[in-house]
C-alpha cells in the first residue's frame, strides 16, 4: 500500500450566485486523505459539509455554482476533469451516501435494480450474478429479508432500510474512498453500531478511506481517526480525534462539544446551545467567521486566522483562532468529558 | 397517591380526570403485499403497527423510539390519519376519527400538523420556501398582508435567515430543510404536533436550539408533541413519558427518567447499552462497533446482535425473543401482556429487569396491552434473574 | 388489476348510457329538430308527415323512440334520417381512415414533443431553448384548419410535393399512405407537440433537481442513462395522463378540423356533417363511439399509471 495520501484537496472554494447574492458555501478548504482512514467533518448545519463532499465527485456542477482551488485522487484533479473520466471514477473508485435516503432513490425503481445499474456500469458482470450480489449487500447491511427486498419499491421500505439500501449500493463496487454523509442519522443505536462496524471493515479490509460527514460526535469518538471541524464555508480546526475531544482549540468546537446532551449525565433544565444565529453564506462577517458569535473575540480577529499549527510539538493540530493557546487552555470550560463555550475573563456571570 | 381513577390508557401521568388529547387504542396497520400481474393475490403483509394502545394528554411529550422499521413512522402517519388503520380506533380530542373523511378531517387538519421524516419529498420542489410556509397560513385564512411578517418570524425562530424564503427547497442543506419542516409545522400553531425525527440532520448546537424552541412553544403554548427520534438523549431531554416499539409492538412506556435509570425491558436496556458515547477514550474501553453491535455483556445484557425480526411473520410469542438474551420457553410459546408497575411504567417482559421480587409481584395486566397477549405476568421468582444470562 | 378492470368495464357501460341519453334528448328538444319535417321535404302535407311519423316511429314517447334506436344501433340496423344509410356501415366505412389519421399523429406528436420537451429541458436557458420555445409557442397558437389550408396550399396544390387531400388505404399501398397522410399528421400534431414539450420540459426541469438523479449520477451511469432512466421516465408520467385523453378523443372522431380541411372523410367529418343536417342516428352513434374511445384510453392510461409508478394502486 501506498504511503502517501489517496486524496488532496488545497483551497477547494465552491459559491453559488443565489437571490440573496454569492454564497460562499466552502472556502479555503485543504486536506490530506489518507489510506485507511476515517476523517470527521463535523460543523453547523449549512456550513457546507455536504456541499464540499459533493463536490469531490462532480455533483455540484450546476449553472449557478463557481469553483476554486484543486483535488488530487490518483493523478486526475477531480475539481475540471471531464464528465468521462469522472464517470468512470463515481460509485467504482469514489462513492457516497448522500444525506437524504428518502429522496436520494428513485421511487418508481425496485431497489436492487438501482444497485444492479451502478454495478453493471462498472463491471461487465451478468444480470443474475449481479443480483445475487445485491442480496448479499442487502442482507451485509442488515435488511431483514432481503432477498425479497431486492424486488422492493423504496416507498414500502421504512427510513432506516431505505438508508441501508444507500449504504450497500456505496459499498457495491468496493470504493477506495466513501463518502458517507449523514449514514447513521436514520437508524437507532443497534442498526448503527452494524453500519458503522461495516464501514469499518471495509476500510480493514481494502484500505478504503472514509470521509464520514455526520452531527453524531458519538459515532465521530467512535469510528473516527481525524476531525475536521467546520464552520461557515471554512475548516476551523483539523486535528485526531483526541485532540479535538480533549484539547480543542477554537471557540465553535467548544461551543458545539458543548452541545452535546449526554445520556450519562444528568438532565439540563435547557439545553445548551450556541447563541446566536450561524451567519449567511452569501454576507459572511469579515475575518473570523465566528466572531459575532464569540464570546472571546478581540480586535485581530477582524483579520481571516489562518489554518496553521498553533501548538508546539503537534503539527497535525490545526485551527483557524487568532487566542495564543494558552489562553485558549485556560478560558475553555472543561469538566471531564465536557467542554462549554466558555467565558471571558472578566464577564459578569449569569 | 390514592388516585383510583379507572386506569385508561396513557393515564400515567396528569392524573387529572381530563381526556387525553389523542387515544389510540388496539391500532393496527398491515401493508398488504400483493404479487401477480394480472390477478394479484395478497402474499402476506408487513405488521407495521400491531395492537398498540396508547394516549397523549394535552400538553404532554410523548417520545416514541424502536429499532428502524418498527412502525413509528406508520404509528404517527395513522395518528395524522394519514394511512388507514386496518383494525383498531384513534380519537382526537374524544372523537373518533378512524372513520373519519376528507371533509370532518378538514378543520382538524389545522389543529395537528406533522413533520415528515424525510423533509425534502414533503416540500414542493417548484415552490419557494416562502410560499411553503405561508400556504398553510392562507389556507386557514390568514390575513394576505401579514402572511410575509409571519414567514420571517417563523424562519427566524428555527434558525433561518428571512431573506431565505425566496430560495428553492432544493437549495437548501439536510438541516436546513428540517428545519423549513418544523417552521411550516408551527405556522398554524397547532394543538398537536407529530414530529418524525425533527432534529437528526442537525449539528448538535442547532439541535439544542430546536429542541428548547420546542419547549418553550409547549410552556406558551400548551402544544402536545409525539416525537419520534432515534437519538435517545435529545428523547430523554424532550419527553416527558416515553414509549419503546419494536416490530410493531409496544415494549415499554416509561416517564422520560425513569427509562434511562431503570430500564425494564430487555429490549430498552439493549437500546441504552448501544448508545455512542461522545468520548473516545470511554468509547475505546467500551468497543461498541469494534463488536460488529453484537454481543458486548454490560449489566448482564448484551447489546442486540442477531438478525432483524421480519414483520411479515413476527416471531411467536414475545416478538423480541429470537434476540432476548433472556428468553425463555414462556417467551417463545406466550406473549407477555404489558404489565403495570409502580409509577406507571408499563412493560411487556416475561422477564423483566430492574425491578425487586415485591414490584414483580404487585403489577397488574395493564389494559392497554395487546389482545393477543396472554394473561400471564411476570413473577418475583423470575424477576430476579436467574433465568438470565448474567 | 382484474377488479379493477371490471370496475372499469361497468363505468364505461354507465357513461355509454348516460352519453347516449343526453345526446338523444338534446337532438329531440332542438327547434326544428323533428326528422319527420325534414325527411318529408318541401311543403308536406299533414297525411304524408303523419304517414312518416308513424313508419318511422316518431310518433311514440321518447323513451320508446330510445329504446328502439338504441336497439337498431346495437343489432346494426339504425339508419340515418337523411340519407337513409345504415349508420354502423357507414361508421365502418370510415373507420380506417380515422384511425390511420389518429394513430399516426399520436405517435407522431409524442414522440417530437418528448425529443423536444428533453431537448429544451436541457438547454434551459440557451439560445436554442429559447428559440424552440417561441417555437412551440407558434405551434400553440396556429388553429389547425388554417395551418392545415396553408399546408394544402402550399405544399399540396402549389409545389405538388404532397397530394392535395385524398386517402389511400393502409392494405393496399403502405407507401401512398404513408405520403397522403403526413400533411395530416403534421397539422394536426403541431398543438399538441407545442403544449406537451412544454409540460414536459418543465416537468424534466423538476425532476432535474431531484436527489435521486443526484444519485444516478454518483453511481457512474452515463449522462444518457440518467436522462432516459431516471430523468425521463418520471417526467413522462404527467404527459401519459395528457396522451390518453387526447389520443382516446382523435380516435373516437375528434380531429373533426383536420379531417375536414384534407378531406379525408373520416369519422369526424361524417359526424361534423350529420350535425349540420340534425341527423340523430350518426350523430348519436359517433357519440358513443367516442366515448367508448375515450373511456378505453382512459383506462389504459390508468393501467400504464400503474405501471411507471408503483406507488400508484388501482383499485
Ligand atoms: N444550489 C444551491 N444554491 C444556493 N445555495 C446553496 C445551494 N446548495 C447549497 N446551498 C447553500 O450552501 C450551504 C451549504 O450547504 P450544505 O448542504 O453543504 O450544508 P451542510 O453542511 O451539509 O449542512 P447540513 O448539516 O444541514 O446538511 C447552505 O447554506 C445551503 O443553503
Ligand atoms: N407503503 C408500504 N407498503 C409496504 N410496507 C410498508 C409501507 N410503509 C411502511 N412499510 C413497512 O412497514 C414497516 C414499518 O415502517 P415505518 O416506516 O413505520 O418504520 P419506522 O419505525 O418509521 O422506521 P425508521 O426509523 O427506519 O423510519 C417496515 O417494515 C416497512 O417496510
Ligand atoms: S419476554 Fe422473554 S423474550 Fe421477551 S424480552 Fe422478556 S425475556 Fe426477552
Ligand atoms: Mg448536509
Ligand atoms: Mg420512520
Amino acid at each position: 500500500m501506498s504511503s502517501g495520501p489517496l486524496l488532496t484537496v488545497r483551497d477547494l472554494g465552491v459559491s453559488f450566485t443565489a437571490e440573496e447574492g454569492v454564497v460562499r458555501a466552502v472556502d479555503g478548504v485543504t486536506f490530506d486523505l489518507l489510506p485507511g482512514e476515517v476523517l470527521a467533518v463535523v460543523g453547523e448545519s449549512g456550513c457546507g459539509k455536504s456541499v464540499m463532499a459533493m463536490t469531490l465527485m462532480g455533483l455540484t456542477r450546476f449553472p449557478n455554482a463557481r469553483f476554486e482551488g484543486t483535488a488530487h485522487y490518483k493523478g486526475l484533479e477531480l475539481i475540471d476533469a471531464g464528465e468521462e473520466e469522472l464517470r468512470r471514477i463515481r460509485g467504482a473508485e469514489i462513492a457516497m451516501i448522500f444525506q437524504d435516503p428518502m429522496s436520494s432513490l428513485n421511487p418508481v425503481m425496485r431497489v436492487g435494480e438501482q444497485i444492479i445499474e451502478q454495478i453493471q456500469a462498472h463491471e461487465g458482470v451478468p444480470a443474475t450474478e449481479a443480483r445475487e450480489r445485491v442480496a448479499q449487500l442487502l442482507d451485509r447491511v442488515g435488511i431483514p429479508r432481503a432477498r425479497d427486498r431486492v424486488d422492493a419499491y423504496p416507498f414500502e421500505l421504512s427510513g432506516g432500510m431505505r438508508q441501508r439500501v444507500m449504504i450497500a449500493l456505496a459499498l457495491s463496487c468496493g470504493p477506495s474512498v466513501l463518502i458517507a454523509d449523514e449514514p447513521t442519522t436514520a437508524l437507532d443505536v443497534t442498526i448503527q453500531a452494524q453500519i458503522l462496524h461495516q464501514i469499518q471493515s471495509l476500510r480493514d479490509e481494502t484500505g478504503a478511506a472514509v470521509i464520514l460527514v455526520t452531527h453524531d460526535l458519538g459515532v465521530v469518538a467512535e469510528i473516527a481517526d481525524r476531525i475536521a471541524v467546520m464552520y461557515a464555508g471554512r475548516i476551523v480546526e483539523q486535528g485526531t480525534v483526541n485532540a479535538i475531544f480533549y484539547d480543542p482549540q477554537h471557540p465553535y468546537t467548544w461551543g458545539l462539544l458543548g452541545s452535546i446532551t449526554r445520556v450519562d449525565r444528568a438532565r439540563p433544565e435547557r439545553l445548551p446551545a450556541i447563541a446566536g444565529l450561524p451567519p449567511s453564506l452569501a454576507d459572511r462577517p469579515e475575518g473570523c467567521h465566528f466572531r459575532p458569535r464569540c464570546p472571546h473575540e478581540f480586535d485581530r480577529c477582524r483579520d481571516v486566522p489562518p489554518l496553521v499549527a498553533r501548538i508546539d510539538g503537534d503539527d497535525d493540530h490545526l485551527d483557524r483562532c487568532w487566542l495564543p493557546v494558552e489562553e485558549k487552555r485556560e478560558r475553555r470550560e472543561v469538566r471531564p468529558g465536557e467542554i462549554g463555550l466558555g467565558r471571558k475573563p472578566g464577564a459578569a456571570a449569569a | 397517591m390514592s388516585v383510583k381513577a379507572e386506569p385508561g390508557p396513557g393515564d400515567i401521568r396528569r392524573t387529572g380526570a381530563s381526556k387525553p388529547l389523542v387515544e389510540v387504542r388496539h391500532l393496527k396497520v398491515f401493508f398488504p403485499i400483493r404479487q401477480g400481474f394480472l390477478v394479484e393475490r395478497e402474499v402476506g403483509r408487513v405488521h407495521a403497527v400491531n395492537d398498540v394502545t396508547l394516549g397523549i394528554e394535552q400538553g404532554e411529550t410523548l417520545g416514541l423510539v424502536g429499532e428502524s422499521g418498527c412502525g413509528k413512522t406508520t404509528l404517527s402517519r395513522a395518528i395524522m390519519r394519514l394511512v388507514d388503520p386496518t383494525k383498531g380506533s384513534i380519537r382526537f380530542r374524544g372523537e373518533d376519527i378512524t372513520e373519519a373523511g376528507r371533509r370532518r378531517l378538514e378543520p382538524m387538519r389545522r389543529e395537528m400538523q406533522m413533520v415528515f421524516q424525510d423533509p425534502f419529498a414533503s416540500l414542493n420542489p417548484r415552490k419557494r420556501v416562502g410560499q411553503i410556509i405561508r400556504m398553510p397560513l392562507r389556507l386557514h385564512g390568514a390575513p394576505r398582508d401579514e402572511a410575509p411578517d409571519r414567514v420571517r418570524e417563523l424562519l427566524r425562530r428555527v434558525g433561518l435567515h428571512p431573506e431565505h424564503a425566496n430560495r428553492y427547497p432544493h437549495e437548501f442543506s439536510g438541516g436546513q430543510r428540517q428545519r423549513i419542516g418544523v417552521a411550516r409545522a408551527l405556522a398554524l400553531e397547532p394543538s398537536l404536533i407529530v414530529l418524525d425525527e425533527p432534529v437528526s440532520a442537525l449539528d448538535v448546537s442547532v439541535q439544542a436550539q430546536i429542541i428548547n424552541l420546542l419547549d418553550d412553544l409547549q410552556d406558551d403554548m400548551g402544544l402536545t408533541y409525539l416525537f419520534v427520534a432515534h437519538d435517545l438523549s435529545v428523547v430523554r431531554h424532550i419527553s416527558d413519558r416515553i414509549a419503546v416499539m419494536y416490530l410493531g409492538k409496544l415494549m415499554e412506556v416509561s416517564p422520560a427518567q425513569e427509562l434511562y435509570s431503570k430500564p425494564i425491558h430487555p429490549y430498552t436496556s439493549a437500546l441504552l447499552t448501544a448508545i455512542p458515547i461522545p468520548d473516545p477514550e470511554a468509547n475505546r474501553r467500551r468497543g461498541r462497533v469494534a463488536a460488529g453491535g453484537g454481543g458486548t455483556p454490560r449489566g448482564g445484557v448484551a447489546v442486540v446482535g442477531g438478525e432483524p425480526p421480519n414483520p411479515v411473520d413476527p416471531p411467536s410469542g414475545c416478538v423480541f425473543h429470537p434476540r432476548c438474551p433472556r428468553a425463555t420457553e414462556l417467551c417463545r410459546e406466550v406473549e407477555p401482556p404489558l404489565a403495570r408497575y409502580r409509577g406507571g411504567h408499563l412493560a411487556a417482559c416475561h422477564h423483566p429487569l430492574n425491578v425487586s421480587r415485591e414490584e414483580t409481584v404487585a403489577t397488574t395486566r395493564d389494559p392497554s396491552s395487546p389482545l393477543s397477549a396472554g394473561d400471564v405476568l411476570p413473577d418475583g421468582a423470575a424477576a430476579e434473574g436467574s433465568l438470565g444470562t448474567s | 388489476m382484474a377488479r379493477f378492470v371490471v370496475r372499469r368495464l361497468l363505468s364505461m357501460l354507465v357513461v355509454l348510457f348516460a352519453v347516449s341519453v343526453l345526446t338523444f334528448l338534446i337532438f329531440n328538444v332542438i327547434p326544428g329538430g323533428d326528422p319527420a319535417l325534414r325527411m318529408a321535404g318541401r311543403q308536406p302535407d299533414p297525411a304524408q308527415l303523419e304517414r312518416i311519423r308513424e313508419d318511422w316511429g316518431f310518433d311514440e314517447p321518447v323513451y320508446v323512440q330510445y329504446l328502439k334506436t338504441m336497439g337498431q344501433l346495437f343489432s346494426g340496423e339504425l339508419v340515418s334520417y337523411s340519407t337513409q344509410q345504415n349508420v354502423v356501415a357507414e361508421i365502418g366505412k370510415r373507420l380506417g381512415r380515422t384511425f390511420s389519421l389518429a394513430i399516426g399523429a399520436a405517435i407522431m406528436w409524442m414522440a417530437f414533443a418528448t425529443a423536444l420537451g428533453l431537448y429544451t429541458a436541457i438547454r434551459a436557458g440557451r439560445l436554442s431553448d429559447r428559440l424552440l420555445t417561441i417555437l412551440a409557442l407558434v405551434g400553440i397558437s396556429m388553429p389547425v384548419f388554417w395551418v392545415g389550408a396553408l399546408m394544402n396550399y402550399y405544399l399540396g396544390f402549389k409545389a405538388g410535393i404532397f397530394p392535395n387531400g385524398d386517402y389511400v388505404p393502409l392494405g393496399e399501398d403502405p407507401l401512398e399512405w404513408l405520403y397522403h397522410l403526413i400533411l395530416p399528421w403534421t397539422a394536426l400534431s403541431l398543438l399538441f407537440i407545442g403544449v406537451y414539450s412544454r409540460v414536459l420540459r418543465s416537468n424534466v426541469l423538476d425532476t432535474l433537481s431531484e436527489d435521486y438523479v443526484r444519485t444516478a449520477r454518483a453511481k457512474g451511469l452515463s449522462e444518457r442513462r440518467v436522462l432516459v432512466r431516471h430523468v425521463l421516465r418520471n417526467s413522462m408520467i404527467p404527459i401519459v395522463t395528457l396522451w390518453g385523453l387526447d389520443f382516446g378523443a382523435v380516435l373516437g372522431g375528434g380531429a373533426i378540423l383536420t379531417e375536414a380541411v384534407f378531406d379525408l372523410q373520416g369519422v369526424g367529418q361524417y359526424v361534423a356533417e350529420s350535425v349540420d343536417q340534425l341527423d340523430v342516428p350518426p350523430v348519436l352513434a359517433v357519440t358513443m363511439f367516442g366515448a367508448f374511445f375515450i373511456v378505453l384510453l382512459n383506462t389504459v392510461v390508468d393501467i400504464v399509471y400503474a405501471v411507471l409508478d408503483p406507488r400508484i394502486r388501482l383499485t
